[in-house]
This record gives structure tokens, C-alpha cells and sequence, in this order.
């Protein structure tokens, strides 16, 4: 570890969510782009003041459900037809009678989606973040919210981003290491 | 409970103005008050002795089943006709308990009731508790049960298929998805809340296994989005797979053309049950719950008392089933179903009959009553014969259905052994036995949805 020489960005520190909300505008309106903003909760409109939202779980959950559903269905059709021909009265299987399962599954392949698809996106499991190197980050799980400036942003400046944060009235400013 | 002179005023206002999160609350109470029941090292007295009875009566479960196991289902007292008694009983009953738990949760979220926060974490908990319990006993009830695995599609020495149209196999799948989807929900819920306990977490242990079970949530904005997405997502499809699977337990009964049992009535007429079963269990939990952990302020009478309208809801859906089944019973002119339906009242368990007649048609009644919904003890009373009531409905609805068979040779009488009783009671303690872990070492109430709750009921503060 070398303590001091690279940043990995700079963190300020709010007591409500409006504050971090009215910090994050004034950082997009001043040029940063490398942002992130923690909180212990939902904020309405803060990914929107971020950027973007990420609308990508529902098609995967889809996707998940046609591959469930169908992989079901031709698993149940091909092994009752071909591999193990089930020959009652000369009928091959009615299809209805696949259906409880083909529902079960497409039903679990969209919520397996789902579920590993939102832990990936948001890059999580990831036990070591540079940003737990902050003493006081902790009460991102409680009651604080932050701000913080990546040190990747083009116009990241230490003294000057400090000054920034520090014109936003923050709890406190302080430098993360990487 | 902390009641008096508030409490009065705020049922004055009427539901609609009540608030949900009464008292003086801030997102630091909240983390603290929830937090502090998992990470305090002190062990309430009464959770040690609740904790060693159930710990004793878990032993005994997994004792009596590998008794069973050892012995074979002879030990029980099933025989021909009666093949399927307390074993089935069991499983449909706690399977209906798992139903409502992730159904509670899920409908409150998508219809957006704010109520909702601070039961459903525990419901969630009771559905994966529960689902464990009765996937157990279909295993229980084979005849070979190191074979259970059969049911499971795979390419085999053996070159064998499943048969799928079978409701036992549709049955196998419909569990398999819905405890995988309510413990996905149910820990996708938690992973913020671990997180708060591992930067609340004073020892090195604690950090570490509540930091290893956070996988390292840090709370970035986009991902309470997504987390928010996926939330969404999974109770949109919760609510649909929570009825399908039991309708699927329905149509493992109705499949057959045994009296009784052969009706089309059956799959709707188990999800109404299960989910009234369920919210009883809930109501059982939650009034323990705040009791225990002083948790009046989370849980409010107004959660008991909607909780109480949705049990009357659903009982007098039940209630038409019933009248129903004795009509289309009638109505079908078929005299062995006729029959089966006169013996229910008048035969060798007509006790059993007119006691769950008694037990989930005239006690939830009292529920219309606004002073019992508001009273927490008399919905405990009431919750815990619901559910006596409904382990006896399925009782009934099984046994009665087998032990007059088509020919009068072939009859004869179920009556339960020590065994039997032994595995009931032994999964009642195990169930308890993983809930007082769950209350000890998880935050019984959501702690992220409480402070967006309480952003939303005050604005920021």
C-alpha cells in the first residue's frame, strides 16, 4: 500500500437526501462526470441527476423466462416423444399437460435473471472498495450521504474539487486513497 | 404496549390519517432500534428458554424421521384406504403457511402499501421456513425415499423420464421455483440491511460474516435502482407463481377421481385457504414479534388491524368454497360424492368437521368487530385456532375423503400414532426453532424501506 500518493477521489459528506441531491446537480452543472453518490436509502431523482437510469433487468428477466419456458417445454416434449416415447392409446403427450411446468420454470428462469442479473450490473459480490478506506463511510449504511468526485474525472483537481465540495456546506471533505 | 392517551387520538382520525410510523423517528432510531436487536450481546432470557425447548423439540423431529427413515412409514398409522393422513396433512398445511409470506410481501409492494414495510421482512422469512418444512414431507411420505430424486429430470443409467403430466411432478417444480424465488426476494431485501449491520457491527466476527453476507454493498445510487427494479420484478412474478403453486397442490388432489377430491373447484379453493392459514400464521408471528422486541412503533395496531380484515376477507371466501363444494356435491347427482359429502358431517370425524367448521367459518366472524381487530391478544387467540382449524380442514378434506372407499370391504379407519404426532409437533418446534435464529441474527424489519418510508411520511428531515 502506498498511503498518500494516488487518490482514488474525493468524498463529501450530507445529512439529508436533498442535500446530496442539490450536491450531485451542482457537481454535473460545474463538469464532473466521474460522480458516484452513496446513501442509505432510495433517493427519488438522484440516479436521474447522476445520469441515466439502468433500465436492463427487465429484458434480461425476459430472456431468463423465454429460456426457462421453452427449455422446459422442449425438455418435457422431446423426452416424452423421442427419447422415451410415452405411448398411451397411441397419443403422444397432450401439450396442456406440460404446461404447469413450463409456467413453474419460465416463472424461475426470469427471477434467476433477475436476481444474478441485478447483483453483476451493480458489480457485487466485491468485498474490497477503495471507498471503505474512508474512516467515517460507515454511516453510508445509516444516516449519512455522500458525494463522492472520482480522481479519474478529467477535471478532478484536488485543491479545486475541494474547494467545490467545500462551497456545497458538506459535513466534512476528505480524500480517499486508492 | 405503549397505548393511552395517543394511540386513542390517532384511531379518532381514522384509519386513513393514522400514520404508519408513529413516535419520533429518524434514520439513526431506526438503524439503531432494528440493528440493536441482532447485534446486542445480550441474550434475552426468554429467547434462551424458547430457544432450548425448541432446540429439544428439533432434536426430536430429526429424531422421529430417522426412525422413520430406519423403520419405513409402517410406524405411522396409515394403511389401505387411508394411505395418505398426517403426512400430507402436514405438507399441505405448512406449504399453505409459505404461501401467503412472499404473497403478503409482494402484493403490498406492488400495490404500494406502506403498511407493508415492516411485515414483510418477517413474512418472507416465515415463507422460507416454512416451504423448507413441507418439501420435507412429501420425502417423508415414499415408501423409498432415498428415490425421491426420481422426480427430477436427468439422464439416467436407467434411460427414464419423469411422467410429466403428473401433478406430482408439476409439484416438484412448483416448489422448487417458489423457495428459490422467495429466498432470492428475501435476500435481495436483506443485502443493504447486512450491510448496516456490518458498519454497526462492533466485533471482528460480526463484521466479517455480516460483510461477507453484504457482498460488499456500499449503497451507489444505481445500484438501490436496480435493486429497486429487481424488486419490483420479483413480486410481479412472485404473486402469479405464489397461486399457481398452490393451485398445483390443489390439482395433486383433484387429479384423481376419488370423491371428494375430483372437483374442479379445488385449485382455487386451496389458494383461498392458503392464503388465510397464512395470514393467520402471520398475525400468530407479528403480535409475538412486537411483543418481544418492543417494536410497537414499527408495528402498529393498524398493521394488525388490516392483517385482521384481510383474514375475515379471505375466510368468507373459504366459507363460499365450502358451500360450494357441499353444492356441486349435490348438484353433480353423483351418489359417492353426495355420500362423501353427508359422511363428512355425520361420520366417525364428524368431531373433526364441525371443529374446523367452528374454528375457520364462525371465530373469524368476530373479526368485524373494530374492537377486536384493535385488541393484539384476542387476534393471537384467534390467529392460533385459524390455525388449528386449518391443519383439521386438511385433515378432513383428505382422510374423509379415503376411508370410505368406492366398495364397502375396502373401508376403514385412520387413527394416528405416536409417531405421527411426534413429526407434527416436532416440525411446529423446528419451525419456531428457525424463527428465533431468524429474530436473533437477522433485522426483523427492513431497515432501508423504513428510512425511505420515513423520507416519504415526513419529508426529508
Amino acid at each position: 500500500m502506498n498511503h498518500g500518493t494516488r487518490a482514488y477521489g474525493m468524498l463529501a459528506e450530507f445529512s439529508t437526501p436533498t442535500a446530496l441531491l442539490d450536491a450531485v446537480r451542482a457537481a454535473r452543472t460545474e463538469g464532473f462526470r466521474q460522480l458516484e453518490a452513496y446513501a442509505p436509502m432510495p433517493v427519488e431523482g438522484l440516479v436521474e441527476a447522476l445520469g441515466s437510469r439502468d433500465t436492463g433487468l427487465p429484458r434480461l428477466a425476459l430472456i431468463g423466462a423465454v429460456i426457462g419456458g421453452l427449455g422446459t417445454f422442449a425438455l418435457q416434449w422431446f423426452s416424452a416423444t423421442a427419447i422415451y416415447p410415452i405411448n398411451v392409446g397411441g397419443r403422444t403427450p397432450a401439450w396442456p399437460g406440460l404446461i404447469p411446468s413450463t409456467f413453474e420454470m419460465t416463472v424461475l428462469g426470469a427471477v434467476l435473471a433477475v436476481f444474478f442479473g441485478v447483483l453483476l450490473r451493480s458489480r457485487l459480490p466485491r468485498l474490497y472498495h477503495p471507498i471503505f478506506n474512508d474512516a467515517g463511510f460507515s454511516a453510508a449504511s445509516s444516516d449519512r450521504f455522500f458525494l463522492c468526485i472520482e480522481a479519474v474525472d478529467p477535471q478532478y483537481d484536488e485543491p479545486r474539487t475541494r474547494d467545490f465540495l467545500e462551497r456545497l456546506r458538506p459535513l466534512r471533505v476528505s480524500v480517499i486513497e486508492a | 404496549m405503549s397505548s393511552g392517551a395517543p394511540s386513542e387520538l390517532l384511531s379518532d382520525m381514522g384509519p386513513a390519517h393514522e400514520p404508519v410510523l408513529p413516535g419520533a423517528q429518524s434514520y439513526e432510531s431506526i438503524s439503531a432500534k432494528i440493528s440493536d436487536i441482532v447485534l446486542e450481546t445480550h441474550t434475552a432470557r426468554w429467547w434462551l428458554i424458547a430457544f432450548a425447548a425448541c432446540s429439544a423439540l428439533t432434536l426430536f423431529f430429526f429424531g422421529s424421521i430417522g426412525y422413520l427413515f430406519y423403520k419405513g412409514v409402517g410406524i405411522w398409522g396409515l394403511n389401505m384406504p387411508v394411505v395418505w393422513a398426517f403426512d400430507i396433512t402436514n405438507y399441505v398445511w405448512w406449504i399453505a403457511i409459505a404461501m401467503s409470506g412472499t404473497f403478503i410481501s409482494a402484493a403490498l409492494h406492488l400495490t404500494r402499501q406502506p403498511w407493508g414495510v415492516s411485515i414483510s421482512r418477517f413474512a418472507e422469512a416465515m415463507t422460507v421456513f416454512a416451504l423448507a418444512i413441507a418439501g420435507m414431507f412429501p420425502i417423508l411420505h415414499l415408501g423409498r425415499p432415498w428415490f425421491f430424486y426420481w422426480l427430477m429430470p436427468y439422464p439416467n443409467m436407467m434411460s427414464l423420464w419423469p411422467q410429466w403430466r403428473s401433478p406430482l411432478v408439476w409439484d416438484f417444480f412448483a416448489i422448487l421455483a417458489y423457495l428459490l424465488l422467495s429466498l432470492m426476494f428475501w435476500y435481495l431485501g436483506l443485502i443493504p440491511d447486512f450491510a448496516t449491520l456490518r458498519d454497526r457491527a462492533r466485533t471482528r466476527g460480526k463484521q466479517v460474516i455480516y460483510g461477507l453476507l453484504a457482498l460488499g454493498w456500499r449503497g451507489e445510487a444505481r445500484a438501490w435502482q436496480r435493486r429497486q427494479s429487481a424488486q419490483l420484478l420479483l413480486a410481479g412474478l412472485a404473486v402469479p407463481l405464489v397461486v399457481s403453486v398452490h393451485s398445483v397442490v390443489g390439482l395433486d388432489f383433484a387429479a384423481g377421481n376419488t370423491p371428494g377430491w375430483h372437483s374442479t373447484i379445488f385449485p382455487p379453493f386451496f389458494v383461498a385457504g392458503a392464503m388465510f392459514s397464512g395470514f393467520a400464521m402471520a398475525m400468530t408471528i407479528v403480535i409475538l414479534l412486537r411483543r418481544a422486541f418492543d417494536l410497537e412503533n414499527f408495528i402498529t395496531d393498524r398493521h394488525l388491524d388490516n392483517l385482521a380484515k384481510l383474514i375475515l376477507a379471505m375466510g368468507l371466501v373459504l366459507a363460499y368454497s365450502y358451500v360450494m363444494e357441499i353444492f356441486m356435491a349435490w348438484y353433480s347427482a353423483d351418489r359417492y360424492e353426495i355420500y362423501t359429502s353427508l359422511t363428512r358431517m355425520r361420520g366417525p370425524y364428524a368431531p373433526v368437521y364441525w371443529t374446523l367448521i367452528f374454528c375457520v367459518v364462525i371465530v373469524p366472524q368476530a373479526l368485524w368487530s373494530r374492537r377486536v381487530r384493535r385488541a393484539p391478544w384476542v387476534l393471537f387467540a384467534i390467529s392460533i385456532v385459524i390455525n388449528i382449524g386449518m391443519w383439521l380442514e386438511r385433515f378432513m378434506l383428505i382422510v374423509t375423503s379415503e376411508y370410505r372407499d368406492f366398495l364397502p370391504s375396502a373401508w376403514g379407519m385412520f387413527y394416528p400414532t405416536f409417531w405421527d404426532w411426534a413429526i407434527l409437533l416436532g416440525s411446529i418446534g423446528f419451525f419456531a426453532w428457525l424463527l428465533l435464529l431468524f429474530v436473533r441474527f437477522v433485522p426483523v424489519i427492513s431497515m432501508a424501506e423504513m428510512r425511505e418510508l420515513l423520507t416519504h411520511e415526513r419529508g426529508a428531515p
